[in-house]
Formats: structure tokens, C-alpha cells, sequence
């Protein structure tokens, strides 16, 4: 049984399309949503409801559809849960499937929640999933994550492209009905850039269902054909369709999803699914219309149950009747030019029962004039039917029927005003919030709260009729049972009056502890029926009770829009060394450091980790090593007040330190605390090459800044980050001389001309070189610094070495933590934690305490700095020498105390220590370094280790393998 | 997403700056002259005021350098913003 008009609408009935819903196939014709083509076919039954699972049709025709939310499946992961039925533009091929349903809409197992209903009052999640704490994992949360939810989140990755555009214009105008054309037609021809935004396929917005309306001596349609061709034919205005605004951020930032390829079967696979838009406008021009409110009374939500203006949209854009004998109730005009519509394309209108006592006008007489029967002051107080509304009870009359078209009047769509935090003023004569303009932003039209067409297009218009009459709240005389008043939430008239009853008096509370105007369609039909209910509760007026502050976004957004390019490796890219590529063919394991990819060692065969890092480690301490340092930070800190500016921003003394010396540098916050640390080398009087640590090169870097331009801005020094220009190569072991000597030139490095702690420039494999004599291992170092593209080539010059020496060992991270740790070196954020002064590390020697100041000195004095029992770092050797502490693992005194035991200190290092032949581990303890060879113990499940307190350097003491 | 006009680039996106706390709090310029209390001031304690608020940005993704901004608390409005060093 059809219920498509022979004619009319905006569909094309040349175009048939296929398509299934449940299953079951259907056509329906290009210009059909699926919502148009199910209802052309007479199904209204499209959802369950996700509290009581009651069965529910569509009832309204656009984006803020409470009730008919489907799944679509293009097939191939492309498949998209909770879309608008009345949004989802028919296709060839579309499969869509209901949700919230078992096994199908028409029995579903989840509707015995509905016949529980008085167990489900307002909160009761917050009343029943109280206690004990055990049965939430067990019972509640398995119970609540099968029941809640509307649609099923697909779970294989999304093959779509998103895109990010970014745009600006002098005036944005949100939303192509009559108001927003008019404005955009106005800003357009003083040549102004101008944008304008709509949700839907086509301009037009309600001025598609005036079809009789005469605007200028012209038909609607030619009027809108004319202001669209005129807007696309203007070089200075972007049109955007199917593109919703869906928030609002400061300084007229306007996020816009554009649906780009979803009504298309076959998209060109060159075009995205859709765009996110960020336009930049001067000035925001709000042109979003207005929702028309349900009234409540019990059983509202029955399918066949729609607003009136939603029977008017499918009447004029698809050309579909919503049944063949209706019901209109209402309390506002606009629904009798839904009846007369209906009524001149065949539907038998039983009855306008109109809660207005004496409603006057042209729009009631012209339906009497019609024929159709008017009860005024007649209020709807029930309805009956089961998958499909079969009468309607006005007052104590039923009335048969399988279509109830509803009106309580309409509420003005603030959400984008209210997310700029605009204010607002109760109009009491239509009980309406309306907008108050503020400086770059202004509501235009029925968001306004000027519905009269004449107004808006500011042209003589005959043949509309203005949406006089409203009402709020539940039906006068109606029972609140059973009376929704959000659909999309199931929440009744009754569990509002529970609410205010059980003490929540504020909005805000109410609307959490019912959980109305909460779900996805943001309250678009409920807000002001909520506001009416609960300020009669209260005895207070709507404005009284106020009006809750809406949020981004308007409309659910996909996380693909959001997310952008912004996925897979492009999410979080990594940063890779310069020797990446090496490393990676030679089989090492990386780890993350921040944002880069670092070697952490470098399995053989079937080697372990624990096997691999021993042996990287056995070939520094006996032979030669090779390393990728290069994700050390580098600063290259240049003038004529270069040492001076190191001077103020180290603990150390820089004046003194000679061209080609370098020297170990600690940096505090100005709270004291060590901040940063690394090698400095003076490649000449004004010319510093700093190294940072690697996580700490754009923070230290931003630090040197902000004192060099804000606190000593008189000195003349320039800062560059030089960490990516160059490739550091570190070998280091008692053959590391005897390795590089081959392929250095121009340096001499012998241990008398080239000592401990030096930098020369020369060249290796003939590529320039800053070449450091350092050691991060307490053996015999070099760090070779060439350009950053030249490392691989050298790196494998190095490794290709066989004479004098072996070739070297490449070793990674976590070799080098180990090493480092046997002699006792600290790493910031290691270590420290951003409350370790230099001395808790035993590093007061590297304070220059002749310098007047440096950035932190003064803070080494606070009381709190100098107390004398701080954590300071010590050595810890477990008294079994095979136990391995846990890094962050607390340290007590005695173990046996009552919990909860006093922490002294906790774990910073721990490794096994292939050279030692046994475990070591470095920890801060209160008054450490006063506690050298006592006994404490680390509590760990099943077992208190016991270790003893040792300085905190395992290998070497007095640093006589530093000259190999 | 604010627009702050850099003083030596113009209105720019918030993303490109990085915030750097409230201005006007000066370096003592001795610091070892100072007690502990106005040490400890001059380290911790900032005015959080509702309302107007000049406060330090970075131009990081742009010039680089650090400026001052007046903006509102309430509002997130920045009335006007000048060089680091200056005063409003
Ligand atoms: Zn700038």
C-alpha cells in the first residue's frame, strides 16, 4: 500500500532506488530520506526506545529526530551507527538496520523493561547500582553496558578519508531558509565574502513545505530558485550544503561537519567522506529556525504519532502522506496548515482538537471552511494502538485514526547562541527564549523569534500561515505517566514531577539526575516542555528556573571528521635518528622516548633481552661500542654575551672554560630544582654548542628564551635548535681511539692533545665533525657530530672497521642506561622529578658558588632546600644479588610497621649488572647519604626485599678507565 | 579558539602560541638581597583575579617571542596585548 502522492514534492520520480531496511527490501526515489521512502511505504515503526524499548515511529523530519536512529552499512567497515533517519539520503543499495532491538522491531525482549517502567523511575541508575562495590564489576556494569546504548560502535577500522578545510569570511550565515538567504542575499551584494551553511541537501529550509505561499506576486519555488541561483552565481559567496555548524569557539570560530559522499552509492573515491570546516568569521549571522515542541500527554510517542510540521515537510518534499485518517492536536496555527495540506491531498483530517479555549484566525476558519471538524479548548489526554496508533482520546471521546500530527508550538534553535555564551530573554507571550545580539553575532528569523515570512523576506508574502498559539508543558488534565517529554531518553512527565519531589530544585541537577535533554538530539524537542514541567513543580516561572547552557556539539560529529588527516602515522608521528634506518635492518628493538624512536638494543639469534643488553654491555667495558645519540637536544648558543647568558642560566662557570674544553652543565628552574643537564663544548669565544637532554630540547630551548628576552634582554646572544642538524654517533670503550683514529683528519687525539672533555673540529670519512671526548659510560669516549644526512655514511664506516680493532658493537638505550648507572651518572626525569635539588643528587660540587647569580641560585637558600633530612640519592645493592628492585618501588625502615608504612624513599634505577655480576638500583631516601651501609627493605608482594645503602657509583671510583 | 594579536605579527590562532603565566612579576634584581618571604612571593604567588589579567604568551609557532596580553577571566576577551618589557 502505497502512501506516496501521484505528484508533488522535490523528489525524482523518474529515479527508482533500492534498498533494505531490517532486511527487507523496499524502492523509494531519489530525494527520499530513508525516513520519506519507509513512510511512502506506510512502515512508521523504525526504533525502539532505549530505556523501555517502546516501539517507536519517526516524529519529526529533520536533524533533531529523537526516535528513528538506524545503522547504516555501506559494507567494508564503512558502517555508521545512530543516523537520523530524516537525515539519511536514500541511495542505491542503502542497507539499514534498526537498533536497540531483540530480535526485531516488532518483538523485541527488551521491551519487558517497559513493562517494568515503575521500577525505572528518574535516577535510577544512581538509586539502584549503589552497593556493595564488588557487584559493579560482576553484575551492574555487564547489566548496564548490554542494555544502554543505542547503536553498536563498528569495530573495524574506518577505510574513509576526513579533511580539515580552514576558511574565512566577513559574515557566516548559518542555516538557508527564508531568514538566512535573505541575510546572505543582503551581505553578498555589498561584496563582502560571505559563507553560508545548511544541514540539509538543498537552500530552502522551511520555505520547501510553503509550496502555497506567494512571496512578491511570485510562487515560493521560483522565489527560492531565484536566491539560490543568485547566491551560486556570486564570485564572492561558498555555499555549503548537507554542512551543519555544529559549534561554536571563541572569536567567531565556527566548526562545520560536511557530509560529503553519503548519499552517493558510488563516491569518486578522490573525495572525502566528509570535511570538518573551521571558518573564521567577522561576523556569525545565526539563521537556525526553530523545533517544534511535542505536546505531552500519556502514550505521546506511539508510531504514527509525528509533529505536525514534520507530515507537513514529507507531504512537500517527498511527496508522502503520514497515513489516511488523522488526528491533529495542537495549541499553535501552523498545524492547521498542516491539516489543510493534508486534507486538499486526500488524508481524512478527523479532528483539529485545539487546547486553546477560542483560537481566531485565518487558519481556523479556513479549515472550517474545509469541512474539517475543530473542537477548541479540547485537549488530547491519551492514545492506544500497539506497533501503530489506532485512536486518540480527546477528552472522553475516541477518535480512530492511524496518524496523530502534534503542536505545542516551536522553540528557536539557540544552541549555537547560547555556546557563544550569548544572552538570552524569556518572551512570556510565546514562551520562548530569544537571542540578544552580541558584537560579531546576530540571530536573524525564527531563531529571533520572527516567524512572519512578510518580516523575514521583507516582501509582501500571502498564502502562509504564521505559527500563532503555543503551549507548554504537560497537557492540561493529562496524567504524567507515561507522558514523554524526551524521547530519545525516555523521560516522562513523571519522572521530572519525581525529580523535584525528591529535592532537586536546580535545572542543571534535574536535568542530570533524569538524564532529560541529555542525549544526542541535545533536548531540540524537550528543553522548554522539561523547563514548563519542572518550574509547575516548583511554583516558579520558566525564566526562574532558566534555561541550561547547551554544548557543542549541536549535532553528533564522527570522530573520523574530528580526527582528520590525523590517524595511523600521522596521529602521533614518531621521529626517527638519523641511523634509524640501520638500526631497523639490523634487528633492533626500538622504544619510545617521547616523540622519537630510539634503539634499544640489538638481539642476536635467539638472544633475550637480558642477554642482548649484557653482551652490549660486556663490549663497551672490553672493546668498543657504537650508539645513536643524536636525539640528544642541541642548542648552538651564539655573541658576543654568550658566556655571560650560560653564565646565568647554568649552575656552573662558563667565563673560564677555554675554546675546544667542554663541560658538564646543570640547569635549575628558578625554584631551584634541576631542570636540565648535558655537555657544553666552546667552539669559540662567542660560540657555544649545547646539548640538552633528549625529552627536554624544546623546553629547555623555550626557558633559555623566555629569560633572554624578558629578563636579560640587554644581552646579545642567539639561540638555535640544532638538534636535527646533526647526527651523533657515540663510541665509546677502551678501543674507541683506536677505532675512529683511521678516519679522523685534522684532529690529533692523542690523550695529551686531545684530553678528557674536549671538542675539536676536523674531519671524519672527509665529512665535517665536531668530535667531543666525552663519556656517558666511564669508558674511553668519543661523540661524533657530523650533518645529520651524513651519519648513516659514517655509522657504517665505523662498523665496517676490522683493523686495528675489532669492529664495534652497536649497543642501545637500555645499555646505556645500565652503563651509566654503573658509574653512578644521574638522568633528569630519572632521577629527578622536578623537586630534586643538586645537592639531593650529591651534586653540590657543580654549584659556582663565587657567581652572584644564576637562574635557581637564590632558592637553594629557602628553608625548605637546606632541611636536613631530604631524599637524597644513594646506591642500593639487594642483599641477594640476583633480586632486581622495581623501579618506583618504596622504601621503608622497618618492614614488619602496621600499614600504612612510613615511605622513606622510593626506587629511581635498577638493572642487572652484567660487568658487577649482580643487581644495582640508585634511590632517593630522606637523609641518605647519612645512612651509608645500613639496613632497609623494599616491601613487594609475597616478599621484603632487604638491601643495603651505598654511594651511588658502582664501577671505577676513581674514573682511571676514562683514558682507556 | 582565541585570536590573540601578537604585537609583532598581528591577530594570529591560539595554536600557534604557547602560554607562559601572569606578567609584570619582575626578577628581583638582586636576588640574594631578598628574605625568604619575598623570595617565595616573587616564585609562587600569582593574583588570579576575576576579570581583567595581563598575562605572558609566546609566539611560538610564529615570531617566538614573548609578549603581553590583557585578558578578561570572565569573558576570555583579550582586550589588547603589547612587548614584552613594556607596559600597558
Ligand atoms: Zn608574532
Amino acid at each position: 500500500m502505497s502512501f506516496r502522492t501521484p505528484t508533488g514534492g522535490r523528489i525524482d520520480r523518474n529515479r527508482v532506488l533500492n534498498f533494505t531496511f531490517d532486511g527487507r527490501a523496499y524502492t523509494g526515489h531519489h530525494g527520499d530520506t530513508l525516513a520519506s521512502a519507509l513512510l511512502a511505504k506506510g512502515v512508521h515503526l523504525m526504533g525502539r526506545s532505549f530505556k523501555y524499548h517502546r516501539p517507536r515511529g519517526v516524529l519529526a523530519a529533520g536533524i533533531e529526530e529523537p526516535n528513528a536512529l538506524v545503522h547504516v552499512d555501506r559494507g567494508g567497515g564503512r558502517d555508521a551507527p545512530n543516523l537520523r533517519a530524516t537525515q539519511v539520503e536514500l541511495y542505491e543499495g542503502l542497507v539499514a538496520r534498526s537498533q536497540n532491538r531483540s530480535p526485531s522491531l516488532a518483538f523485541d525482549l527488551g521491551a519487558v523493561a517497559g513493562l517494568l517502567s515503575r521500577f525505572l523511575p528518574a535516577g535510577f541508575y544512581y538509586k539502584t547500582f549503589m552497593w556493595p562495590a564488588s557487584f559493579w564489576k560482576r553484575l551492574y556494569e555487564p547489566a548496564i553496558r548490554a542494555a544502554a546504548g543505542l547503536g553498536r560502535a563498528p569495530t573495524a577500522a574506518d577505510p574513509d578519508r576526513y579533511l580539515h578545510r580552514y576558511a574565512h569570511c566577513d559574515v557566516l550565515i548559518v542555516g538557508a531558509g527564508p531568514a538566512g538567504l535573505t541575510a546572505a542575499r543582503a551581505a553578498a551584494a555589498t561584496g563582502q565574502r560571505v559563507m553560508i551553511c545548511d544541514e540539509q541537501p538543498e537552500l530552502g529550509g522551511s520555505l520547501r513545505d510553503e509550496p502555497g505561499a506567494v512571496i512578491g506576486g511570485r510562487a515560493s519555488a521560483a522565489w527560492l530558485a531565484a536566491a539560490t541561483t543568485d547566491l551560486a552565481s556570486r564570485g564572492n559567496v561558498t555555499v555549503l550544503t548537507r554542512a551543519t555548524a555544529f559549534g561554536w569557539y571563541p572569536d567567531n570560530l565556527i566548526g562545520i561537519a560536511e557530509r560529503v559522499t553519503d548519499h552517493i552509492a558510488m563516491p569518486d573515491p578522490n573525495l572525502p567522506r566528509e570535511r570538518l570546516w573551521q571558518v573564521r568569521a567577522s561576523e556569525v549571522i545565526i539563521a537556525t529556525g526553530a523545533h517544534e515542541r511535542p505536546l505531552v500527554f500519556p502514550d505521546n510517542d506511539r508510531p504514527g504519532i509525528m509533529l505536525a510540521g514534520a507530515a507537513r515537510a514529507f507531504l512537500h518534499r517527498h511527496g508522502v502522506l503520514p497515513g489516511r485518517r488523522a488526528v491533529v492536536a495542537t495549541a499553535c496555527d501552523s498545524a492547521y496548515a498542516a491539516a489543510l495540506d493534508l486534507h486538499a491531498a486526500g488524508v481524512t483530517i478527523a479532528a483539529i482538537a485545539d487546547l486553546r479555549a477560542n483560537p481566531t484566525g485565518a487558519a481556523i476558519e479556513a479549515a472550517r471552511a474545509a469541512g474539517i471538524p475543530v473542537r477548541t479548548g479540547c485537549a488530547i489526554t491519551g492514545s492506544t494502538g500497539r506497533l501503530r496508533v489506532t485512536g486518540a482520546l480527546l477528552g472522553s471521546d475516541w477518535v480512530a485514526c492511524d496518524t496523530i500530527l502534534m503542536s505545542a508550538g516551536w522553540t528557536p534553535s539557540l544552541h549555537l547562541q547560547s555556546q557563544s555564551r550569548g544572552k538570552l530573554r524569556f518572551d512570556a507571550a510565546t514562551a520562548s527564549f530569544l537571542p540578544m545580539a552580541q558584537p560579531g553575532q546576530r540571530s536573524v528569523g525564527a531563531c529571533a523569534g520572527e516567524f512572519d515570512l512578510a518580516a523575514i523576506l521583507g516582501v509582501p508574502v500571502s498564502g502562509a500561515i504564521s505559527p500563532n498559539g503555543s503551549h507548554t508543558g504537560l497537557v492540561p488534565g493529562a496524567s504524567a505517566k507515561r507522558a514523554f517529554v524526551d524521547f530519545q531518553n525516555d523521560v516522562t512527565a513523571r519522572d521530572l514531577a519525581l525529580a523535584t519531589q525528591e529535592g532537586f530544585r536546580s535545572i542543571e541537577h534535574v536535568k542530570r539526575y533524569t538524564t532529560t535533554g541529555m542525549a544526542t538530539d541535545q533536548g531540540k524537542t524537550s528543553n522548554i516542555n522539561a523547563l514548563a514541567i519542572v518550574a509547575g513543580q516548583l511554583g516558579n516561572t520558566i525564566p526562574e528556573v532558566g534555561l541550561t547552557t547547551f554544548r557543542p556539539p549541536y549535532s553528533p560529529v564522527t570522530f573520523g571528521t574530528i580526527a582528520g588527516a590525523s590517524r595511523g602515522d600521522l596521529f602521533d608521528p614518531e621521529r626517527r635518528a638519523p641511523m634509524h634506518d640501520w638500526a631497523a635492518a639490523h634487528g633492533a628493538v626500538f622504544e619510545d622516548v617521547g616523540t622519537w624512536k630510539r634503539a634499544w638494543y640489538f638481539p642476536r639469534g635467539r638472544e633475550t633481552m637480558h642477554d642482548a643488553v649484557a653482551r652490549e654491555c660486556r663490549a663497551v667495558r672490553n672493546a668498543v661500542g657504537i650508539f645513536d645519540a643524536s636525539t640528544l637536544g642541541k642548542i648552538e648558543v651564539v655573541g658576543p654575551d654568550a658566556a655571560e647568558f650560560l653564565n646565568r642560566l647554568y649552575t656552573n662557570s662558563w667565563k673560564k672554560l677555554g675554546v675546544g674544553r667542554c663541560r658538564y652543565g646543570l640547569m635549575l628552574s628558578e625554584a631551584g630544582f634541576v631542570w636540565d643537564d648535558g655537555v657544553v663544548g666552546r667552539i669559540a669565544e662567542d660560540r657555544f654548542h649545547v646539548t640538552t637532554t633528549t625529552g627536554g630540547a624544546a623546553r629547555v630551548l623555550n626557558h633559555m628564551e623566555d629569560y633572554l628576552q624578558t629578563e636579560f634582554p640587554e644581552l646579545l646572544v642567539w639561540l638555535t635548535s640544532t638538534t636535527e642538524q646533526w647526527a651523533v654517533i657515540a663510541v665509546q670503550g677502551p678501543d674507541a681511539r683506536a677505532l675512529i683514529a683511521p678516519l679522523v683528519a685534522g684532529i690529533d687525539l692523542s690523550p695529551e692533545a686531545f684530553p678528557h672533555m674536549s671538542i675539536r673540529e676536523g674531519t671524519i670519512c672527509g665529512v665535517p665533525t665536531r668530535l667531543f671526548r666525552v663519556s656517558f659510560t666511564g669508558e674511553l669516549g668519543f661523540e661524533i657530530n657530523v650533518p645529520a644526512e651524513y651519519g648513516p655514511a659514517v655509522w657504517e664506516a665505523l662498523m665496517a672497521q676490522e683493523a686495528p680493532t675489532r669492529s664495534p658493537t652497536p649497543y642501545g638505550t637500555e645499555a646505556m642506561h645500565v652503563l651509566r648507572a654503573e658509574k653512578g651518572f644521574v638522568i633528569v626525569g630519572q632521577e629527578t622529578d622536578g623537586t630534586v635539588t643538586p645537592d639531593d643528587l650529591g651534586l653540590s660540587g657543580m654549584i659556582a658558588r663565587s657567581k652572584p647569580d644564576f637562574v635557581g641560585k637564590r632558592s637553594l637558600r629557602r628553608p625548605d632546600m637546606v632541611v636536613a633530612n631530604r631524599k637524597q640519592l644513594v646506591g642500593l645493592l639487594t642483599e641477594k644479588p640476583d633480586d632486581l628492585l622495581e623501579e618506583g618501588a618504596q622504601i621503608v625502615e622497618d618492614p614488619r610497621q602496621p600499614i600504612p608504612m612510613r615511605m622513606i624513599g622510593h626506587v629511581t634505577s635498577s638493572y642487572p649488572s652484567a660487568t658487577l655480576g649482580r643487581s644495582i638500583a640508585m634511590a632517593l631516601v630522606e637523609g641518605g647519604r647519612a645512612r651509608m651501609g645500613s639496613t632497609l627493605y623494599v616491601p613487594m608482594p609475597g616478599q621484603d626485599i632487604t638491601v643495603r645503602v651505598v654511594e651511588p657509583i658502582f664501577y671505577d671510583r676513581t674514573g682511571a678507565r676514562l683514558d682507556g | 579558539m582565541l585570536i590573540i594579536p601578537c604585537p609583532h605579527c598581528g591577530p594570529r590562532p591560539e595554536n600557534e602560541f604557547r602560554y607562559s603565566g601572569e606578567a609584570h612579576i619582575a626578577r628581583p634584581a638582586d636576588p640574594e638581597a631578598t628574605s625568604d618571604a619575598e623570595w617565595a612571593d616573587f616564585l609562587y604567588m600569582r593574583s588570579n583575579p576575576k576579570g581583567r589579567h595581563a598575562e605572558r604568551w609566546r609566539h611560538i609557532h610564529g615570531c617566538g617571542r614573548f609578549f603581553n596580553c590583557i585578558r578578561d577571566t570572565v569573558s576570555d576577551r583579550i582586550e589588547r596585548s603589547y612587548p614584552a618589557g613594556t607596559r600597558p
